[in-house]
């Protein structure tokens, strides 16, 4: 016999993160959601972020990892809250991971929570977490042919981080045809050329964040 | 490279449903899945059939809809299936666009065979 099930398959997914939204929403807390493949500088950008905010927002951060945890030890030596979440193979975080993940926290103490997702181009895209943005983060190592082949991540982003703009004299990177090609696949896409190594750019970066981030007890 | 864990939720969301037909087994499933989610359907199928290994689903057969992607004009008004993922208006390049098709990740239903009776379809 037939049974109809119209369902979203991840819809226990959507679920939980929603309960985080709730949870983020009474709490007052600003959620980022830190997309980009291996190595584009996740965690870098993280780490110049807390050193900017750090005097004027309490900040906390969850690495999502696959196995290890060195992203959360270089986290965790700038002295603020870290969380690190295994997923034991997974390519992505989602709402129950990072439902998980909060009991490590006095959320009372929080005005930015800033999540590292698995390094990837794909899957992170597809789950929510309960965050208020998803910043992407892409280097321009990666070349610039990325919008179009991973559309996703770029359309459900509010901020593309493209950063190593300090080695754009060394590669052939069309900036021209990235940045169209990124408008053309997400036209509300806020971009912004960084490098987390000369620190071009980076105070965009951070007023942007800031104003989205409002301070407890004031 | 998420197909597992999408065919996972994909098996608890048949568990759930099945509840009520006490030693059924799932024997068609059918699935509707945009194409600008990133899911290739060969990877879901071949996690779906690891996965349901001892499931009642196990040897179901998947039927998967591809759904291309579509967009609308708040312009023009038109709506157009675009190849590309592109959020530009091909009539009037307008940007003010809204995707209405292209991103489903859904089950749409499923074929269960009774533990006693065999086979059976009704709609
Ligand atoms: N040249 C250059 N290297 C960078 C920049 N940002 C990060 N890196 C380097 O890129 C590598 C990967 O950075 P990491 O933050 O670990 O990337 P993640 O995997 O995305 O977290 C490290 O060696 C960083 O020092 C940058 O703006 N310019
Ligand atoms: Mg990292
Ligand atoms: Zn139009």
């Amino acid at each position: 016999m037939e049974i109809k099930v119209v369902k979203h398959i991840l819809e226990a997914n959507e679920v939980i993160a929603s309960q985080n939204r709730k949870l983020f929403e009474e709490k007052g807390i600003y959620v980022a959601n830190l997309m980009g493949s291996p190595g584009a500088g996740k965690t870098t950008l993280l780490e110049k972020t807390i050193e900017k905010l750090k005097e004027t927002k309490s900040i906390a951060v969850i690495e999502g990892d696959i196995e290890t945890s060195r992203d959360a030890e270089r986290i965790a030596a700038h002295a603020i809250p870290t969380v690190q979440i295994n997923t034991g193979g997974a390519c992505h975080l989602d709402g129950n991971m990072v439902r998980g993940g909060l009991e490590g926290f006095d959320l009372d103490q929080i005005d930015l929570l800033i999540v590292e997702n698995v390094g990837n181009l794909v899957c992170p895209a597809e789950f929510e977490i309960g965050e208020n943005d998803k910043a992407m983060i892409i280097s321009v190592t990666e070349g610039d042919d990325k919008p179009e082949k991973y559309p996703l991540m770029f359309q459900v982003s509010s901020v593309l981080l493209l950063n190593k703009i300090d080695l754009l004299p060394y590669l052939d990177f069309d900036m021209e045809r990235f940045q169209g090609e990124a408008f053309k696949v997400n036209p509300r896409l806020k971009i912004m050329n960084i490098s987390c190594k000369t620190g071009e750019g980076l105070d965009n970066w951070f007023r942007w964040i800031e104003e989205r981030t409002s301070k407890k007890g004031s | 490279m998420h197909e597992s864990a999408i065919a996972q939720s994909l098996l608890e969301i048949i568990e759930q449903e099945t509840l009520p037909y006490a030693g059924a087994k799932v024997t068609t499933l059918t699935l509707r899945i945009g194409k600008l989610s990133g899911v290739m359907p060969e990877a879901l199928t071949f996690a779906f059939e690891a996965l349901s290994m001892g499931s009642r689903s196990e040897g179901a057969s998947l039927i998967i809809e591809e759904v291309p992607l579509s967009i609308k004009c708040n312009q023009c008004g038109r709506v157009h299936i675009v190849d590309d993922p592109f959020m530009i208006c091909p009539h009037c390049e307008g940007t003010d666009v809204e995707m209405i098709a292209g991103r489903e990740l859904e089950i749409r239903n499923m074929e269960i065979e009774d533990g006693n009776q065999g086979s059976q379809t009704h709609t």
